[in-house]
């Protein structure tokens, strides 16, 4: 990377560090602190994906939360934002190209939105759905000791309710987009062609010709990404849950507010860092 | 036996554990009692490997444990079963998913076996027909005495207690200390109390100790704690306002 791009990154993170203690007034030791402990929770976890034993029955129910109940809100989201990507590339070809030229929306829309809406979309969504609850349920078990129970009786905390929980964001998410994808680019086709009459083979033919697979599976990348980001934010603002309701509370918003600022900035590096074919 | 020397522990700047050095004996009850905020849960916990010391040493049986890894650290707690203060019941599990836990984990027998030593540990805390039931369907009394069936199941040696009369009405706590000492007759394990319930430590413990400003300053069978010279005993024993112990 040359070095002005190597500023400009470093220019981004001093902002990010920057609007993150002015919005939380936190002691910028109290923040590296955080940090430290969130690293060491990731070590931790990911050390811990290959011992044994395995906690199947929890992870199976994880894919069941994250994945499955994620379903309407990831359909929802997925088709109108599929629908009003459909309506403004329709208006901007219209506009600025000519008329007949809306069909080759079809690539922008299908491109738009499996690089970068749908998986942004869909981390937000689940972040709000399922990395809230993970919050809330550790911090509770946290507060009512029963993960000191859980210690006591042999199982570890982190393998018991962090690994399962990682594992299922990190498989179901990518799963949550591909569907998004789908519905989003079918909204966008159902929006062109069967309402605004845009002739349904060029549209095809366009979308097929220049969307690459790479441009899916990079979104899905980003997805197993952000999976790994809402579980591993939303375990760690439980387990560090302090002072009852009020205390899970605090945890349970922080957790989201965290895991979608992360969202939002680590999909910019991921956008930087997996190749673009341009031509 | 459970042998503890100098044990330091501070959160930040409050100094819990000053150099605490106690002896636990195999097959006593021992109550350690202090004022709220003491330290006797911070004590505990210790024994257990939840929190790891500043300083000091903690020898269960002879092995030393603060310096233990996880994985070493859980053949050890195998010997420990806990009753914590709320019973810490775990709310997504059925009353027979908690007491079965840690048979699960520790022993790894099959499921029909699991389930005879459910049943078995309930009836030992005189609950029978409630495998099934959600913990937020229990009485605070039924709760603490599941807690109890989970925490003997496993068959533990050592079996910790912290406030294990507190939040119940007397005669629900009464219940209680006769199955302490019922554990222990029956089967003989080593009983660590954490109360500051007098009427409950008098009736269960073999030894007593006061815990006071992150030290043991007091240690002996009912009849001397009851009889100690020590100000700070009597005023708390008594439950008296006024005396060299602060009361906020």
């Amino acid at each position: 990377m040359p070095l002005s791009e190597n500023m400009h990154v470093l220019l981004i993170w001093s902002i990010v560090l920057l609007k993150l203690k002015m919005f939380h007034r936190v002691r910028p030791s109290l923040f590296f602190e955080q940090l430290g402990e969130l690293g060491l929770l990731s070590f931790k976890t990911f050390k811990n994906i290959f011992k044994k034993p395995w906690e199947k029955k929890i992870f199976i129910q994880q894919l069941e939360e994250v994945g499955v109940r994620s379903f309407p809100v990831v359909s929802l989201t997925a088709a109108f934002v599929g629908l009003v990507f459909g309506l403004q590339t329709y208006v901007g070809f219209h506009r600025y190209v000519g008329p007949g030229s809306e069909a080759y929306g079809g690539p922008i829309i299908s491109l738009g939105l499996s690089k970068e809406f749908i998986p942004i979309l869909v981390g937000l969504m689940v972040s709000g759905r399922v990395g809230s609850a993970m919050a809330a349920e550790i911090g509770t078990m946290k507060i009512t000791e029963q993960i000191d129970a859980l210690f006591s009786l042999g199982a570890d905390p982190n393998r018991y309710l962090v690994v399962p929980r990682m594992l299922a964001c990190f498989i179901m998410l990518p799963c949550l987009t591909l569907y998004g994808d789908i519905l989003g680019i079918g909204a966008g086709y159902f929006y062109n062609v069967f309402i605004m009459g845009v002739n349904r083979f060029i549209y095809l033919k366009n979308t097929l010709l220049y969307l690459e697979l790479w441009d899916v599976i990079s979104g899905l990348i980003k997805a197993a990404a952000f999976g790994i980001i809402i579980a591993i934010i939303g375990c760690w603002q439980g387990l560090r849950a302090e002072g009852g309701a009020e205390g899970v509370g605090r945890a349970t918003t922080r957790a989201v507010v965290y895991s979608s600022i992360s969202i939002l900035l680590v999909n910019f590096f991921l956008s930087k860092v997996l190749p673009t074919r341009l031509g | 036996m459970i042998r503890i020397v100098g044990l330091h522990k501070s959160f930040g700047l409050n100094r819990v554990l000053q150099g605490l050095n106690l002896k636990i004996e195999h097959g006593e009850t021992l109550v350690v009692i202090g004022q709220s905020g003491s330290g006797k849960s911070v004590l505990i916990k210790h024994l257990i490997g939840l929190l790891k010391p500043d300083k000091g040493e903690i020898f269960i049986d002879g092995i030393e444990i603060t310096r233990m890894k996880d994985d070493e650290l859980r053949k050890i707690t195998r010997k420990f079963g806990m009753l914590f203060q709320g019973a810490a019941l775990f709310d997504s599990m059925t009353v027979a998913q908690n007491v079965g836990f840690g048979l699960e984990r520790y022993t790894g027998y099959p499921a029909e076996k699991i389930e005879k030593l459910v049943k078995e540990s309930l009836a030992k805390v005189g609950l029978q027909g409630v495998e099934g039931l959600m913990p937020h369907e229990l009485s605070g009394g039924m709760k603490k005495r599941v807690g109890l069936a989970r925490a003997i199941a496993y068959k533990p040696e050592i079996i910790l207690y912290d406030e294990p009369s507190t939040g119940i009405d007397p005669i629900r706590a009464d219940a209680i200390n006769d199955l302490i000492n019922m554990m222990k007759k029956e089967l003989k394990v080593t009983s660590v109390v954490i109360t500051h319930d007098m009427v409950s430590s008098y009736k269960v413990a073999d030894r007593m100790a006061m815990l006071y400003e992150g030290r043991i300053i007091e240690i002996g069978n009912p009849e001397e704690i009851k009889s100690s010279k020590n100000p700070v005993v009597q005023q708390f024993i008594h439950g008296k306002a006024e005396g060299p112990i602060e009361n906020w």
